[in-house]
């Protein structure tokens, strides 16, 4: 079906300018657009939060900021970093990519889009405020565990609401995803014939939309016990604090396959454009990304090994999370067997590819050792589980996120990016990654616990080492900017294909720079 | 408005730039900052609150009658009657999961915490002579309560929801056999039923706190007990006043036999808060 628009501007930009064009627009590459500078800001905020943290961490003793400060650090970093940057840099891919890529003129619902985005500056506006309120800002961890939140002052409150507001956005935005996808494609383009980041949007949509309520729940608890006098996390009144662990880890697992979900997506279609190769064993990537969605409800007490669970218990955890390694191991498998006998180059976005595949797999692998009851007691809240998870988020979701910047860039804006910059982006952000925390695994195993301030003197070298690190990783993210303002300012204009690899419809049935609305009319798929 | 364009049924609708969706977000900003300010008695904060809720109101008025308006002028098409089945449909699984949520507390505490602190390692430790039971306020909370019976006002308004799950779909019919009468009085009925359950369930709170002492601080009862009914009586407000709404636009002569999302969704909402309750009715008023 063709597109009608409310006023006729379809082909003219008449509407609102300046500031009030980006406040009121309904268009998906708009909302696109706002929601990646958005991720990317707030990536520079909670950037800087982490650095406050290695920068602390460079020497043993406290030289740099107080302990209470320190914890409202290692908070706001991860909860900006999660909910500010990762998640919404995915949302604004999501944006950009599903209509192009299933024949639709836009995403099912443009108004509610806007508002999914629009809602998330009021959030970070909250948390903002949570850094000056009376008592300080809540240092808690971004998992916001009871007692401790029960206790914090005003900014915990400004923090559950905001985390309320996430949630809004985010269950708006899948329900927009789903629909779009199941209802916008165009004629001849099955299920099945998707572009695969598509088919990982639609997986992600429907864990987000299962496990964001459960969230607000856990935190609506967490308010009450805090200001209306019940006892959910409270034994004096027959609850328990591991109750909130319980709720918060059944939204917290799947939330960790919501963030890596379209990762796996945009990996899937950056491979085979450079290897020259269809996706090897397309339907098993669709299967096992679902099993993995499927699994990530029923794996949620391997994050709480060392709270006294039955034994019982820790075993199922224990061989239910290994078992995600099944499908994971096909995915890997997959692309892999992609890349057998491609012809490839090692453009920009290839290299971040690669990048995520080899560190992506080390930290499945440390997620494996940490899967293991008896060893996950020893490395529980210590830097070995802070190397795993950054292997996952940082080299896995950012990494990928990198490489469908690049990848994507030329048909989003009609112009390249400085190749060799790119290049140079990559090794940077690779090598210094590395150093940040390929060391952690060992600060781990020697017993260096996360979330405090100070360490033993034994720890130095590796710390100094992290920290160094992490400055060059920080540092290195400017010039990726640069690379972005130099590309939109004076790129060169690029072809209609830049890769010749990529066969997914926004590369072979769209112009580029892609028109603002995409496909008027619906293409024929075959 | 829209005023430029024809419905086509080959096209999809998409709408032009609108402040809507910012208005909105004002409008939540406001409501959150205002219940903080609310909870830590910061001067102001109720002042606050009512200019959120004079900008929700705003929002709401304006953003809902522009739907009905593009609606009723015939701009949605048959596939966009689809995507707004798909979304209402994945709205409700999402306050089903709010509530699994809830429902889970309850599990969590009654199989699983109390028993817990009643056993000889944890009992002797902190709580001597502590028993497990159901329904109990918790081993340290020397108060005593009267739990909720099921018998009385909780089975009446059990009867009372499920008729009005009769009501409603009689008006649903109603409307697909174009007997406008059947749909609005149908109608009415329904809204009717929902506020003498309102009416009851409050009238139920007064009891628990003047008469049987439960209250929100009665421990795991009072807290499982206020925050599932709470949270399901306030569904039922938002679905009350979702039913007054089509209401007047039944009144007002929307609505095709043919053509009526807006009519399914409402019923859909209420059918759904319907299905909550019987739940809270078997596992919180009835199996203590």
């Amino acid at each position: 079906m063709e597109a009608v628009h409310g006023h006729d501007h379809a082909h003219d930009h008449h509407g609102p300018t300046g500031i009030m064009k980006y406040l009121t627009t309904t268009n998906h590459k708009d909302i696109g657009s706002m929601y990646l500078w958005f991720s990317f800001s707030m990536f520079l905020l909670g950037g800087a939060m982490a650095l406050v943290i290695r920068a602390e961490l460079f020497q043993p003793g406290l030289q740099i900021v107080n302990p209470e400060f320190f914890n409202a650090m290692t908070t706001y970093h991860g909860l900006i970093m999660v909910f500010g940057a990762i998640m919404p840099a995915f949302v604004g891919f999501a944006n950009w990519l599903i209509p192009m890529q299933i024949g639709a003129p836009d995403m099912a619902f443009p108004r509610m889009n806007n508002w999914s985005f629009w809602l998330l500056p009021p959030a970070a506006l909250l948390l903002i405020l949570a850094q000056f309120t009376p008592g300080g800002p809540a240092g808690v961890g971004w998992t916001l565990y009871p007692p401790l939140t029960i206790q914090q002052g005003m900014s915990m409150d400004l923090t559950i609401f905001a985390v309320h507001i996430l949630g809004m956005s985010s269950i708006m935005g899948s329900i927009n995803i789903i629909t779009t996808v199941l209802n916008m494609r165009a004629p001849g383009m099955t299920l099945m014939k998707m572009p695969l980041f598509c088919w990982t949007w639609l997986i992600t949509a429907y864990l987000l939309i299962a496990v964001m309520p459960v969230l607000a729940g856990a935190v609506t608890m967490l308010l009450t016990d805090r200001h209306f006098d019940t006892h959910f996390f409270n034994p004096a009144g027959g609850g328990d604090p591991v109750l909130f662990q319980h709720i918060f880890w059944f939204f917290g697992h799947p939330e960790v396959y919501i963030i890596a979900i379209p990762a796996f997506g945009v990996i899937s279609q950056v491979i085979p454009a450079f290897a020259r190769k269809p996706l090897f064993g397309y339907s098993s990537m669709v299967y096992a990304t679902a099993s993995i969605a499927i699994l990530s409800f029923l794996v949620w007490a391997h994050h709480m090994y060392t709270v006294g669970m039955p034994v019982q218990a820790q075993l199922y955890f224990m061989f239910a999370t290994m078992l995600i390694a099944v499908p994971t191991g096909v995915k890997v498998f997959n692309w892999v067997a992609t890349m057998w006998k491609g012809s490839m180059t090692f453009e920009t976005p290839m290299l971040f590819a690669i990048g995520f595949l080899f560190l992506f797999t080390i930290g499945g692998f440390t997620g494996l050792v940490l899967a293991i009851t008896p060893v996950d007691v020893q490395l529980h809240d210590t830097y070995y589980v802070v190397a795993h998870f950054h292997y996952v988020m940082v080299a896995g979701a950012l990494f990928s996120a990198f490489a469908g910047i690049y990848f994507w860039l030329p048909k989003w804006i009609g112009k390249m990016y400085d190749e060799g910059l790119g290049k140079l982006h990559f090794w940077l952000s690779f090598i210094f990654f590395n150093l940040a925390f390929f060391v952690q695994h060992f600060l781990g195993l020697a017993g260096m616990p996360r979330r405090i301030p100070d360490y033993s003197l034994q720890f130095t070298d590796f710390n100094m080492v992290s920290t160094i690190g992490a400055f060059g990783f920080g540092l290195s993210q400017l010039l990726f900017l640069y690379i972005i303002l130099k590309a939109i300012r004076s790129g060169e204009k690029a072809p209609q294909r830049p890769w010749e690899g990529a066969d997914s419809i926004e590369w072979t049935m769209l112009p580029t720079p892609a028109p603002y609305h995409s496909f008027e009319k619906p293409p024929v798929i075959r | 408005m829209a005023s430029t364009t024809h419905a086509n049924p080959n096209s999809y609708y998409l709408p032009a730039p609108s402040h809507w969706p910012v208005v909105g977000s004002v409008a939540v900003f406001l409501l959150m900052l205002s219940l903080v300010m609310w909870m830590n008695d910061v001067n102001g904060g109720l002042l606050v609150m009512a200019a959120a809720f004079a900008v929700m109101l705003y929002f709401l008025f304006g953003w809902f009658g522009t739907v009905i308006r593009e609606s009723e002028s015939g701009l949605y098409n048959k596939q966009v009657d689809v995507s707004y089945r798909w979304a209402m449909s994945w709205f409700i699984f999402s306050e089903v999961m709010f509530f699994a949520a809830f429902f889970g507390a309850l599990f969590y505490m009654r199989a699983l915490s109390v028993p817990w602190l009643a056993d000889a390692e944890t009992g002797d430790l902190l709580w001597q002579g502590f028993k497990s039971a159901w329904p109990v306020s918790g081993p340290g909370i020397e108060e005593t309560f009267t739990p909720m019976g099921a018998w009385g006002i909780p089975a009446i308004n059990t009867l009372i929801l499920l008729t009005s799950g009769l009501t409603v779909t009689w008006a649903h019919w109603g409307l697909k056999k174009n007997n406008r009468g059947q749909l609005t009085f149908g109608l009415l009925l329904t809204i009717v039923l929902g506020l003498v359950f309102l009416s009851l369930q409050v009238y139920e709170y007064v009891h628990a706190y003047r008469d049987l002492n439960l209250t929100l601080a009665s421990g795991a009862y009072g807290a499982t007990f206020f925050m599932l009914t709470g949270f399901h009586g306030f569904h039922v407000t938002l679905g009350t006043i979702m039913l007054i709404v089509i209401f007047f636009r039944a009144l007002k002569g929307h609505f095709t036999p043919e053509r009526h999302f807006g009519f399914e969704a409402v019923s859909w909402y209420w059918h759904f808060v319907d299905v909550v309750w019987l739940l809270l009715f078997v596992l919180v008023y009835w199996l203590v």
